[in-house]
């Protein structure tokens, strides 16, 4: 065989080589592998819970979906004043200091809670439809006071409001067209047509789920089934998989810091999280240049373990007069 | 036949770019290197496996996940074969996560950045992290709650950094297209990166290695 070039030979002058197939070393590692993760495939298969759709949510919990509807007309809602880089609020704008990446980008979506997920369907509902017409014209005529002292108190309303076919029931009260506006919605959403609305935005292709998703998450319906599945961040659900598969568990340091103070109660917590992340990354990346870090492997003796037959042998031939 | 260092002279008359990108790679890539039958005796470890089956996971990954692109996101979720197939994605990424941190520990406690090797070590952690990236990512594309959910809690994390206004993890055209396209691009460019790395310089000696001076024949080898 060829001889290695100058540098290794220089490099390794004075240790002993061994024949070394690498090739075969990868195919029998190829085929192990293979053996491992088919058997696990056919044995375990994968998780497959399936998407939650408005059209269940209105379904299983029209009381859910009616406040989180009412709060995105009255701004309330999460996505409402989230902030950048969907609306213009600042809600959940996190920084430190000064220091806010988060409002550097601006407002990237463009998100109108109230016209994208409840005026706007309704307005394409109102078609054929004089009543929810004549509630939807009477709700934007009105002015702000009006329709604030409407919608508070119909989400007051909404804390002891019960079912009946499907349907939600208030006590009476003065929540002027809001019940209207509400019923209609609900029946959109259980005929599945608030999905298709939000989904394709006015567009015949659609891949983008930003609208459904954040009117989803603004509700308590998918965060209950998310929690079942211990999917939430108290739960270290970053790192959990739905049932009992595993997930991401190599996002374990990440979902830590949730758990620890003083990330766990801080209003910027996902931005101290990331940054901490941030650093540790650029720490591990340098370790090769950071002193301590650099050095802990002599100091903890892995190494003679994994090198222990080159230690043997060093200490055999350390004591020749030649070695 | 392997190319030598004589092989490789270089030509005075040949001033070209090619020639001297092609000189440079016969000096620091010969194919002796890139496919070696010999190695120093200290790289009988375990641990010298944990890459190599790292790499075999990422060919499973890429292999299975070929298959799901092609069928598109939607055909696991109602077909048994696609079920299959992504359970086999599934557990791949498994196995190569597993052996990936394994690896990255191993390399830790044999300080394996020593002697000119610390961009190894960096593209290494940096395969590390789009690695991360593209799992995320994979999850984000399962379409189902599990993805449903990670998205909506991902997102205000990813929103704090400003990355949000770029990087929208509620768009899953977005996702699925940086993840079967993008990233697996730039993982496997990395791994190639990274693995022709350590065949140009060959492994790191064990720490402390006081070399006695050659022809010595270490425990267990005959050939030698």
């Amino acid at each position: 065989m060829s001889k290695p070039s100058s540098d290794q030979d220089t490099y390794y002058r004075g240790i002993p080589t061994v024949p070394y197939d690498l090739l075969k070393e990868i195919i029998l590692a190829f085929v192990a592998s293979a053996v491992v993760i088919l058997v696990l495939a056919v044995a375990l298969s994968s998780p497959d819970i399936a998407p939650v759709t408005i059209q269940a949510w209105a379904g299983q919990d029209p009381i859910d979906l009616v406040t989180t509807a009412t709060s995105e007309l009255a701004g309330t809602s999460f996505s409402a004043a989230y902030g950048p880089p969907y609306s213009n609020g600042s809600d959940s704008v996190q920084a430190i200091g000064p220091f806010a990446p988060q409002s550097w980008a601006g407002n990237a979506v463009h998100l109108d809670a109230a016209q994208d997920f409840v005026l706007g369907p309704l307005g394409t509902a109102a078609v054929g439809n004089p009543d929810l017409a004549s509630a939807l014209g009477a709700y934007t005529s009105a002015d702000d006071a009006t329709r604030q002292g409407w919608l508070s108190a119909y989400t007051d309303a909404l804390g002891a409001a019960s079912t009946q076919d499907g349907n939600v029931v208030v006590a009476k009260g003065n929540y002027g067209p809001v019940p209207v506006l509400m019923a209609n919605l609900l029946a959109v959403a259980r005929s599945g047509g608030l999905d298709a609305q939000l989904i394709a935005g006015g567009q015949f292709f659609a891949t983008n789920y930003t609208r459904p998703l954040l009117f989803m998450g603004d509700g308590g319906y998918l965060a209950g089934l998310a929690e079942s599945q211990h999917l939430l961040g108290s739960q270290w659900g970053m790192m959990n998989e739905t049932g009992s598969y595993p997930g991401q568990a190599w996002l374990w340091l990440y979902s830590m810091w949730y758990q620890i103070p003083p990330y766990d109660t801080a209003p910027n917590a996902d931005l101290l999280v990331v940054l901490t992340m941030l650093g540790l990354t650029l720490m591990l990346a340098f370790v090769p240049f950071i002193p301590v870090l650099r050095d802990i492997p002599r100091w903890i003796p892995v190494h003679r373990l994994i090198w222990r037959d080159y230690y043997r042998w060093q200490q055999t031939h350390a004591t020749r007069p030649d070695g | 036949m392997s190319m030598t260092t004589k092989d490789a002279a270089p030509d005075p008359t040949d001033r070209t770019w090619t020639g001297a990108v092609r000189r440079l790679l016969e000096r620091r890539l010969p194919l002796n290197h890139i496919l070696p039958s010999r190695q120093p005796f200290f790289v009988g470890s375990w641990v010298y496996v944990f890459g190599v089956v790292a790499i075999t996971g990422l060919i499973w990954v890429i292999g299975s996940g070929i298959v799901l692109a092609f069928f598109g996101p939607g055909w696991w979720h109602v077909s048994a074969v696609g079920r299959f197939v992504n359970s086999v994605h599934f557990w791949a990424v498994q196995v190569l996560f597993i052996f990936v941190v394994l690896h990255l520990w191993g390399q830790y406690f044999m300080a394996s950045w020593r002697d000119g090797r610390a961009t190894t070590w960096v593209v290494g952690v940096v395969v590390f992290v789009v690695a991360l990236v593209t799992g995320f990512t994979g999850y984000i594309s399962q379409q189902n709650l599990d993805a449903q959910w990670i998205a909506i809690s991902a997102k205000d994390g990813i929103n704090a950094t400003g990355a949000g206004a770029f990087f929208n993890v509620l768009d899953f055209g977005q996702m699925y297209g940086i993840h079967v396209m993008l990233l697996p691009i730039l993982v496997t460019t990395l791994v190639v990166v990274h693995v022709l790395q350590v065949r140009m310089r060959g492994v790191v000696r064990p720490i402390d290695a006081t070399p006695s001076g050659g022809g010595t024949k270490p425990p267990g080898d005959a050939a030698t």
